[in-house]
Order: structure tokens, then sequence, then C-alpha cells
């Protein structure tokens, strides 16, 4: 992935080769993953539940024993060193505030342990409440907070003691819809006001793209792809992330110069494509619609209005049915018929040799 | 977990060895034969058996009583609740031999039943069953309900909403959670029964006699050491048994609850049912446990020319009783609490400790279970604090006496002995009570405190005290209580110028005379009345902090 002992700063996180087994099960909960993060970048660990992401963290800070490989911070070996030694700070999932202490409390706690004097712990909470959005909150109740709230005063406790490494698990997984997308716009600027470097792991993939400066997308403990959101989003690299992040258009397909041969006919391919077969990812946005006579002829078996565009699901005469997007004006009714074309920009080849056999086409 | 390991090997293990190591051996040799001698005597198998079963009856007739007890204490509200709480707990710290005279006086030859109606228990077995559910009601209700008052309610209830009817909501919701409480309620309270002492030598009369009585008899009676050697090992060998099969039913059974505040869960009954269950249960309480202690008290003021306060006054001086004490037998109040303070301290020490060590490996396992010899040396650990319960305290007591009483260590003349002695059986409460609470604690809460710099001592006082606090102050009462009320062992090292409660309570209970009842029942009352009111401090300490949990 990177060229290893070249790079002049040593990255602030690294894994090398890190493997965790659980019990006997045959396959690893990490198996080998390697991982840079430099400092001040914010990467965001994607990937289903069980893929590992959150094993990753917790071998990250030490509340997990790695079975092989190592963790570096700062170009330190990291094996050996406990939990409280290792000077990263990590969000839980369910926030995990302390019940007995109100939010100033919670705040202090990590300043407390280092022996910051009073007035300077005192100010850091203020200023970090204001900052999380929650000014004078510091004599409430843990157990009076709603969920949003919680998450705010989890974050601020995390950020206090100033870790070299913010780790957050699913940041925003119980927060509801409206909530968690104003909050990732705020994490986002005040992660980069404050330079912090960050490591979060995450199912949500508009979560991950939005936060993200580079997103890691992990299956079955393994590291599937890596690179910035718009280069996932574009170009996933195996049928496991086009599915993860929502396409469905995969076909087998062979091809053959300019176009390759799918059961939905001939598909314009991008310049450059070797021939030969492999699986071939349509983004809905490529499936054009014209009058029923030309192209594809196809029946909309399902009509999904997304707010912005309308969702069709079409079922071809041949080959698996496809998903396409449209205007709301433009949208044909449930059982219409229809002709598709594809576009050559939004047609992907993945690599055929990454197939994930626990999930195979339909 | 050294600073335990030492106490106990140096205060419990040391001293039986040496016990045991005596009886069985003659000239240098071992002298196992005794072993087969002692086995095969039909009184002796007679009295394995009936051991056996009056502790296995004894703790199922409690925890019947006692459970519907834990139900209404953990989620009734009624005036005098805290009172009431105070008053349950009574019996259980009074010395063995002083509830042993209560219910004789209550069911025996010329009790309060003969009186009124003819009714005699004492030549029956229902009179020491009875007794021992007099004794261990609070273990139940205070080790179950302490629990049962913290499990959010909200489960239940979202099993209900699943379909399951009220019955068996409780059955799959609730008793699952509670069952590590209830197995460790029922465990010590089949080692109570099984080691019971005073109430049985003095309600089982010749008929009904316990291992531990037996070794009474035997060391103390017939000075015969190497029967009682074998006895203690028996009984050691049975208590082991238990313990095992205790740990192998708990294992698996440890689940992280929901804790929740246990005075936002009680709420005043409601409708016919519950009220006829609360008060059916205040009923028992007070035929079971009130009335010994009123017939008790009631006998205290009862002197030769009518009621009035001639024990008590009697007390004050060391003359007027007939030189059975060199000391005033007031001054045994001072010497108990002050040994009980002592004890208390010790035992919430070392069973601190003790818990911490047990909780914290727990942490540090990594999911694949890659430690199964520390956590078998884990377990074995936590069944080896409750061995004191279930030794024989006479073993212990006599124990103390002849290993602690030359160099390198001389404690004879200390004045830690006797405290030193009574938190040995302190300890396994300490252990017992802040055990279940401490594995409930969520350990993400300790990771979340390990992340933010806390190291696994800081993790452990910042976490787990805060939270446990309250499982604590429940267990220094428990402890102070044990002290206060111990006999067993403090019979054999308390010096004659230094009695304690009870031991001067047995003094004058075994003296002929009604000057000396008199006064046993009066020190007795007043040993009631200290426990109760230390036990109302410590419900009043934990209701001034009501944002604990």
């Amino acid at each position: 992935m990177t060229a290893r002992a070249e790079t002049t700063a040593p990255d602030l996180l690294r894994l090398d080769g890190v493997t965790v087994r659980f019990g006997s099960a045959d396959r690893p909960a990490l198996d080998s993953v390697d991982l840079d993060v430099a400092a001040h970048e914010i990467v965001c660990v994607l990937g289903p539940s069980g893929s590992g992401k959150s094993t990753l963290l917790r071998v990250v800070a030490g509340l997990q024993q790695a079975d092989a490989g190592r963790v570096l911070l700062e170009g330190r070996d990291q094996t050996g060193v406990p939990t409280h030694r290792r000077g990263v700070g990590l969000m839980f999932q369910d926030h995990q505030l302390f019940p007995q202490r109100d939010v100033a409390g919670n705040v202090a706690f990590g300043l407390r342990i280092r022996r910051t004097a009073r007035t300077d712990r005192d100010r850091t909470v203020a200023e970090l409440l204001d900052l999380v959005g929650l000014p004078g909150a510091q004599r409430r109740a843990v157990a009076s907070l709603s969920g949003g709230e919680q998450q705010r005063v989890a974050l601020a406790r995390a950020l206090a003691p100033r870790p070299r490494l913010l780790m957050l698990d699913e940041p925003l997984g119980q927060l509801d819809r409206g909530l968690r997308e104003r909050l990732v716009v705020e994490l986002r600027r005040l992660f980069q006001e404050l330079g912090t470097t960050v490591l979060a792991v995450t199912h949500d993939q508009g979560e991950a793209f939005a936060l993200a400066d580079r997103v890691v997308v992990m299956q079955e403990g393994r590291i599937a792809q890596t690179g910035t959101p718009l280069e996932v989003w574009q170009r996933p690299a195996s049928e496991f992330v086009a599915r993860f992040l929502g396409f469905d258009n995969v076909v087998e397909a062979t091809v053959q110069g300019e176009a390759a041969v799918t059961p939905w006919g001939k598909v314009p391919i991008p310049n450059g494509t070797p021939d030969g077969p492999c699986r071939l990812l349509v983004r809905p946005a490529g499936v054009r619609l014209m009058p029923a006579p030309e192209g594809l002829p196809c029946r909309v078996a399902a009509r999904t209005f997304r707010g912005t565009h309308v969702a069709l699901l079409l079922q071809p005469s041949g080959g698996p049915q496809l998903e396409a997007a449209c205007a709301l004006r433009e949208a044909p009714a449930v059982g219409e018929r229809v002709g598709i074309a594809f576009t050559a920009q939004d047609v992907v080849v993945l690599d055929a040799t990454e197939q994930d056999a626990s999930n195979p086409a339909e | 977990m050294a600073v335990p390991l030492a106490f106990f090997a140096l205060f419990f293990a040391y001293p039986v060895a040496a016990i045991v190591g005596r009886g069985l051996k003659d000239g240098g040799q071992w002298q196992l034969g005794r072993l087969g001698t002692v086995l095969t005597d039909p009184d002796i198998v007679h009295v394995l058996w009936f051991t056996v079963w009056q502790a296995a009856a004894s703790t199922g007739l409690t925890l019947l009583i006692a459970l519907p007890g834990a139900y209404v204490f953990a989620r009734f509200d009624f005036p005098g609740k805290q009172l009431l709480r105070a008053v349950v707990a009574v019996p259980f710290v009074l010395p063995t031999v002083v509830v042993g005279s209560a219910f004789l006086a209550l069911v025996g030859r010329g009790g309060l039943l003969d009186e009124l109606w003819g009714l005699r228990l004492d030549t029956s077995v229902w009179a020491i069953l009875l007794a021992h559910v007099f004794f261990n009601y609070a273990v139940v209700v205070r080790t179950v309900g302490g629990l049962w008052g913290q499990l959010d309610p909200r489960q239940e209830e979202a099993a209900r909403v699943l379909g399951a009817g009220r019955f068996a909501a409780w059955r799959r919701v609730t008793l699952p959670a509670l069952g590590p409480a209830v197995a460790a309620a029922a465990l010590m309270v089949f080692l109570f029964t099984f080691t019971s002492f005073g109430v049985v030598q003095i309600l089982g009369g010749p008929t009904f006699s316990t291992l531990e009585v037996e070794i009474y008899r035997q060391t103390a009676d017939f000075l015969d050491l190497p029967t009682a050697a074998v006895l203690t090992m028996i009984q050691f060998a049975a208590v082991l048994g238990v313990l095992a099969l205790h740990a192998w039913t708990v294992r698996r059974r440890e689940s992280a609850l929901r804790l929740v505040d246990a005075s936002q869960v009680a709420r005043r009954p409601r409708g016919r049912g519950q009220w006829a269950l609360l008060w059916g249960n205040l009923l028992i309480i007070t035929v079971l446990l009130v009335v010994p202690l009123v017939v008790l008290v009631e006998r205290s003021f009862a002197g030769p020319d009518g009621y009035g306060t001639i024990f008590y006054d009697s007390l004050r001086s060391a003359a007027s009783a007939n030189s059975t004490f060199v000391v005033a037998p007031l001054d045994a109040l001072w010497n108990s609490l002050a040994y009980g303070a002592a004890a208390t301290l010790i035992a919430l020490v070392i069973g601190g400790l003790a818990a911490a060590a047990l909780t914290l490996p727990r942490l540090r396992r990594s999911p694949s279970g890659r430690t199964p010899t520390v956590n078998r040396f884990v377990r074995g650990f936590d069944a080896l604090l409750m061995l004191p319960l279930g030794v024989s305290a006479v073993t212990v007591g006599f124990g103390f006496l002849i290993t602690l009483d030359k160099p390198p260590l001389d404690l004879r003349a200390s004045w830690w002995l006797v405290p030193l002695a009574q938190a040995l059986v302190g300890v396994p409460f300490v252990v017992r009570t802040m055990l279940p609470v401490l594995r409930a604690v969520d350990g993400r809460l300790r990771e979340a405190a390990a992340v933010l710099g806390a190291s696994p001592w800081r993790v452990w006082r910042e976490v787990d005290l805060p939270m446990v606090r309250r499982a604590m102050l429940i267990a220094a009462g428990f402890a102070f209580a044990v002290s206060l009320g111990e006999f067993g062992a403090t019979v054999f090292i308390a010096r004659p110028d230094h009695p304690t409660l009870p031991v001067a309570v047995a003094r004058l209970l075994g003296r002929a005379g009604e000057l000396n009842y008199g006064q046993a029942m009066a020190l007795s009352t007043i040993l009631m009345v200290v426990c109760a009111g230390a036990l109302l401090v410590l419900e009043r300490i934990r209701i001034n902090h009501p944002g604990e949990f």
C-alpha cells in the first residue's frame, strides 16, 4: 500500500500485519491488516457488522491483544504498552458515560487522571462544552441527557486530554437521521479546526464519505479497498465494495474490444479495458431510459421515491433485474414498458479475482 | 491478590493445618487409620446424615420464606421500611447461643407456646429448622433483595410486551438475572446451617447433633483431638464439595446486568394482591423474627420481683456477678464494639482487594480464552475465600491458640488477635456481597476509563468503587454484625479480662441461677440494640447519598 521505510516522518499510526483470532473460529476477526494514518488525517473504516472494524479500534487502544503483527504510534511499537499509557482517545459506540458523575465530571475525567490543575480543568471543560454545543451543561446529570447530548459529552470527554489519535466507534450510530447529518458536518469542521487525527469506524457509507479524508472498506477482517471517498465511490475495487455501497447492477460479462457482452446485451465500457471475462457494475445513473421500441426492452417492476430522484427497478427481457435513476417528472409508472441504454462513464469493470464468495450474484 | 492470599495462609490455613496435624500425627507418624475408624462409627454416620439433611431442609425453607420477603423489600415502598430492614437483620447478628435460648423460651418446655396452647417443638427438628430460618432470613433478603432492587424493571416489561405472562416474565427474565445472587445466598445459608453450632447444641438436645457440635464435644468435653481432627477434615471436605458445586452452577450465569437506582424502582403496593403479599410478609416477619426477640427482651426485664431493670443494673459491676467476671459485664460491650470496628476494617480491606482481584482478570482476558489456567486459579481463589465460613470456627479458634503463640508471630497477647479471627469470617461476606455487583459493572465503562488514561488501580477507584459503594456498605454492615456475634472462635482466644458480648452471654448462661440467666438476657438485649443501631446508621448513610447510582 505504501512504501515502508522510505517515508521521512513516521505515520502517526501504523498497523503492521495485525491479526486477531477469537476462540477457535477458522476466520480471524482481523487478518494481517496493514494500515497507516498520517497526522491530522481523518480516516474512516467502513464495513458491515462483523467485518472486524471495532476490533481494529480495540487493538489500537490496547483493549484487545493482537495475535500477530504490531501497532506503532508515532513510530513506536505499542506491544506491551497498557491502554492507559497509549495516549489515544476512544469514543465508544454507546458512549459509556460514567453514570455516577455529572457532565463536567465526565469531561474532566481524563484531565483529573493527568493531574491537571483545577482551574485549567474547569476552563478546558467549559471550552469543550462550548465547542460541542452544550455550553453551561457542567452540572447536568448524565441520565438527563438525550442521545445526541450524550454523544456530544462523550466526544468532549474523549477530546479533553488532547489524545494524539482520536478513535470513534460508530460515532453517530444511535442518533436519528437529521441530527446525524448535522453532526457529521460539525464533527468534520471541528476536527479540521483542532487538527485532530481521527480513526473512525462506521457501517454507514454516508457518514464515512462526509467525514473522512480517506475511506478504508473492510470485508471479513481484511481491507478490501482504500481511497478517498470519491475514488471509492467512483471505482469500487470489488463486487463486495460495490454491493456494500448499495450498487446492485452487477453482472457476469466478457470484454471484447470496446464493449462487454452481458445478459443485458452489449454494454459500452471505458477505454483501455483488457479483453476477457469479468464482473461489471453499471451505476444506476448510467442506465438511460428511452421510449419503448428503442434499446433493451424492460418492464418497470417497482418505483421508489428518493426525494431528489426516483429509483426504478427494471425487469429486462433477459438477465437479472437492474436499478435505474430518473427525474420525478419523467418517471414511468409500474408495469409500463421502457427501453434502456448504458453510458460508458458509469460502467465500472470490477476485479474478477476479488469476487465475494459469500455474496454471490443473483 | 497477594495480600488476601497471605492473610488467609497465615491466619487460616496455618492454624487449621496445625490442628489437623496435631490430631492425626502421633510421634511424627501420620495415623491415617483413624480416618477409617471414625468414619465407620455408626454414631458419626448418623451425625453426618443429620448435618446434611437439616442443612438442606433449612436452606430450602429459608429460601421459600425469604424470597417473597426479598421481593417485598426490593420493589415495594412502605412506611417504616428502613426500620424493618434493620429489624430483619438483627437475628443474624445475634449470638447463636442467644437464638437458641430465645427459641427455647418460645417453643420449649414452659415456653410461650407451651403456656398458651401446650405446644412444644423443642424435641422435634422443627425448632432447629425454624431457628435456622430466623437466623438466615436476612442473608437472603439482603443478598437477593439488594440486587433485585437495582434490576431494571423495564427488562421484565419488555418480556411482558413480547407476550410473557407475569410469572413467565419473572421466571425467564428476573430469575436468571437473580440466579447468581440466589445461589450465593443459598450457599451461605447452607454453609451456616451445615456448620450450625449454638442453635443445635441448645435445641437439639442429645438426639440431634451436627458435625460442628460433635467437634466441639470431642475437643472441649472429651479432649479427643484425633477424632475432632478427623471430623474437621470431613467437614472441610464437605464444604469443599459444596463450594465446587456452587462454582459449577454459577460459572455460566453471570452476565452484565442493567442496574438502576433502587429508590426509583420501589413503589407503593397497588391492588389487593400486592397488599396481601406485603401484609403476608409482614406477618411472617412478625411471627418468625420479632416474637422471639420480644420474648428475649421480656425475659431480660422479668426479674424475681416482677418487671424491672435489676439485671441491667447488676451488669455495671464485676462484684455482683458472683465472680463469673473479673471486670464488669458491661465492659464487654466496649470490647465488642472496638473488636468489631477493627475486624470490619480488616475484612473490608482484605475482602475488597480479593473482590477486585477476582474481577480484574476478566478485564484483561481476551475473548479467545487464551488464559484458562489463570481462570481456574481465579476460581480456586474465589472458593478459597469461602472456606472460613465452612470450617469449624471452633477449630480456627483453637488453632489460633496453638499456632500464633510463639515467635516469630506471637499474637497471643496482642489485642489484634480477636479482630483477626473475626475478620476471617467477615471477609467471605464482603467478597460475596461485592462480587455480584462488581461483575455486573459494564466492562466497557472500565475500558472507557483506561482509554482516558486511568491505570488499572485508578479504574477500580474511579469506576468500580462508586458503583459498589452501596454493596460495600452492606458488606461492612454484615462484617461488623458477624464480628459482634462471632462466638466459636472468639470463645477460645478472647482474654478473660476482655470478653466480648457473646462470650459474656455464654459464660452467664453456663452458670445456674436466675440472676445469671437474667443478666444473659439483658446482655443479649443490649447486643441486639447495638446491632440494630449499627445497621440503622448504615441505612442512614445510604439514604443521605441518593445520587450514587
